[in-house]
């Protein structure tokens, strides 16, 4: 192997060597020597990636086993190793186990509604006529645009108690369809954690679905219209076209949106952060309760980083299979 | 089939003719009428679905601008009008001079602060990507295969699982209140998709161009410069909306990072300040909002096309 290489460069760096060479030619014949040219172009980004994501991932590991806390960052104290310590701190924490709760029925329900209503306006952008698709899309596009601060404080207002139009317009409601709740001044945000999460969910699904239907629409588009055409003049229901032909075509699209949607519901911070605000112990999702852990008060960075590490080998489990179908669907090739 | 003139039309219900019709002519007629109609009825219902779609999808970004509109007495009014009956600026007015409750200075200042970020972020993502791109895109070295999976797992690495340690990391290098440790954070952030995204557009580029330009004694640099580079930027354009969405949106590392630090908050953080502080100064929030967002959306408009191409190339390819 070593062999082939050198008798592949021989003839292009001989003609180079036998001149006397400035400094800046002989650095040139060395990388190129030594094939140092595509570790040279990736050192600037590996070493950026290297330090602001892997070796924090390492010291977080490293504070999950340390008492590190306010004594510690401010240098009293040294940092003690405490073994699982924090793991069992967390472990026996009823509020652990409640943001984690709070977490995972956030994803089961946000992310089955996200890839729903996605499908629905992918399916409808397809079918649609040039002027009216275009007037969806844009629509689409601009709530796909709205940044996540923007759009919580946004829905917050919208469902405030205080001159929220969502109370008012279910206050006005028939109440066979919106239930017997008095929904004038109604507080969405600190009654409970289910009325907190529907609200988000409707925020995620609002900012999520674009993404879900364009990139739907991207696959529908390959699929040739003489398939679905064909299936319907031979009277296939459009259900039954949708579930015999267009899902199975597109499924490796849909198993990478599903996996990408579980990642980013479960990981929620900023619209939560927003929304329930610090100090609602009983509405925390995962993220929160890291976040309280780690900077609320006293901080305990040991018990965050014990947090975090759990946090991502969970989110870890749904990467692999999102790498594993991204592969499969030929992303190395 | 028995009507050669119902195929095509299969949807058409079998029954329920309304009137019996005399000859077979007419017959033939009122298939075809009723063909007709059931073709308008599904164009009407799913125009009338796309509308109803598009208006509910729109209608928070119109109630956010109609608000940023209105007097406060309005805002607050217990029967709220879709439109301000007597519309205002004064909310922006506020926001603009800085004179609003829990108001820590001119919106300005948080533009210029998020704009230094974003900005930086797009142009070191953008350097850093293309020259690792080259490197995974044209040239085969060990580990290349493990190098691009493990930047696709990096990639979901949560900002909340490393926010303490980069917390305390940036801490010791003194560079918590200010904006060049969210320069760098962000930077590095966007790279692993930057990375792939870019790989896929140089990797579409025949090789054969650049052989071609190396027989006839064009040095590398020529190369990259006079080929490479001109092919790739529409590539270039899709990584630069990618890291100008995640540095204009970031939230949880400028929460963390600027902390006191005002006069160095980014625009999300400076949203969320006074959301906090205001009380429920509604109007002031919303004219605030609004100035954040609008620029991202006129900015998404205008790169429709690419947004969409790139960012799905990048998400489902990797």
């Amino acid at each position: 192997m070593a062999q082939s290489i050198r008798s592949d460069h021989a003839p292009r760096s001989v003609p180079r060597l036998s001149g006397p060479g400035t400094a800046r030619e002989r650095l040139g014949t060395f990388v190129r020597r030594h094939k140092l040219a595509p570790y040279l172009l990736l050192a600037p980004a590996l070493i950026g990636i290297a330090l602001v994501l892997l070796w924090p991932l390492a010291q977080v590991a490293i504070y999950s086993f340390q008492n590190y806390g306010l004594a510690q960052i401010t240098g009293v104290l040294p940092a003690q190793w405490v073994g699982f310590a924090n793991f069992s701190t967390t472990f026996t924490d009823p509020e652990f186990w409640l943001s984690l709760r709070n977490s995972l029925l956030f994803a089961i329900v946000a992310v089955p509604l996200t890839l729903l209503v996605g499908t629905i306006v992918g399916l409808l952008l397809n079918r649609l006529g040039k002027k009216m698709s275009i007037f969806v899309s844009t629509a689409a596009l601009l709530a796909w645009a709205t940044p996540p601060v923007s759009a919580s404080v946004l829905f917050y207002w919208m469902f405030n108690p205080d001159g929220g139009i969502v109370d008012w317009a279910l206050a006005r409601m028939p109440h066979w369809l919106v239930g017997g709740t008095d929904w004038a001044g109604y507080n969405w945000a600190t009654n409970g954690p289910v009325q907190a999460y529907t609200m988000i969910a409707i925020l995620v699904v609002w900012q999520a679905f674009p993404f879900v239907a364009v990139t739907l629409l991207a696959g529908l588009k390959t699929i040739p219209a003489e398939l679905t055409e064909a299936a319907r003049v031979d009277g296939a229901s459009p259900w039954r076209v949708f579930r015999r032909i267009t899902f199975p075509l597109l499924k490796p699209i849909y198993l990478v949106l599903l996996l990408l949607s579980v990642i980013w519901d479960f990981n929620i911070f900023t619209q939560s952060y927003i929304i329930i605000s610090l100090g609602n112990q009983n509405e925390y999702n995962l993220s929160m309760y890291i976040y309280d852990k780690a900077f609320g008060f006293p901080p305990s960075y040991g018990l965050g980083g014990a947090l975090a590490l759990i946090f991502a080998l969970i989110l870890l489990v749904v990467t692999v299979g999102y790498v594993r179908a991204s592969i499969r669907q030929g992303a190395l090739t | 089939m028995t009507g050669t003139e119902l195929t095509g039309t299969t949807m058409a219900p079998p029954a329920a003719s309304p009137a019996s019709p005399a000859s077979p002519a007419s017959r033939r007629d009122s298939a075809r009428i009723r063909a007709r109609t059931v073709r308008q009825a599904k164009s009407v219902s799913l125009n009338g679905l796309g509308l109803l779609i598009a208006l509910a999808t729109l209608f928070p970004i119109f109630w956010m601008v109609s608000t940023a509109f209105k007097p406060s007495q309005e805002i607050y009014s217990l029967t709220p009008s879709l439109l301000p009956a007597h519309p205002t600026v004064g909310n922006f007015d506020q926001v603009i001079s800085g004179q609003v409750t829990g108001g820590i200075g001119p919106i300005w200042l948080f533009f210029r602060n998020s704009l230094a970020v974003t900005l930086s972020t797009v142009v070191f993502a953008s350097i850093l990507s293309l020259l690792a791109s080259v490197a995974v895109a044209r040239f085969r070295f060990r580990l290349r295969t493990t190098l691009l999976v493990l930047l696709l797992i990096v990639q979901m690495i949560p900002g909340q699982a490393l926010i303490i340690a980069l917390f305390l990391d940036f801490k010791s290098l003194n560079l918590l209140g200010s904006l060049l440790g969210l320069i760098v954070v962000y930077s590095a952030q966007a790279l692993p998709v930057t990375i792939w995204m870019l790989r896929n557009f140089v990797a579409t580029i025949p090789r054969e161009l650049e052989e071609a330009a190396a027989i006839d004694g064009a040095t590398a640099q020529r190369i990259f410069w006079r080929i490479l580079f001109p092919l790739v930027a529409p590539g270039l354009v899709a990584t630069s909306i990618f890291a100008f969405i995640t540095a204009y949106n970031e939230f949880i590392v400028a929460l963390t990072f600027l902390g006191q630090a005002q006069s160095a908050y980014t625009l999300p953080i400076y949203v969320t300040y006074f959301f906090g502080r205001g009380g429920a100064a509604w109007g002031p929030i919303m004219a605030a909002s609004t100035m954040y967002t609008i620029p991202v959306m006129i900015f998404f408009l205008i790169v429709r096309r690419r947004l969409v191409g790139g960012l799905v190339a990048g998400a489902v390819k990797g």
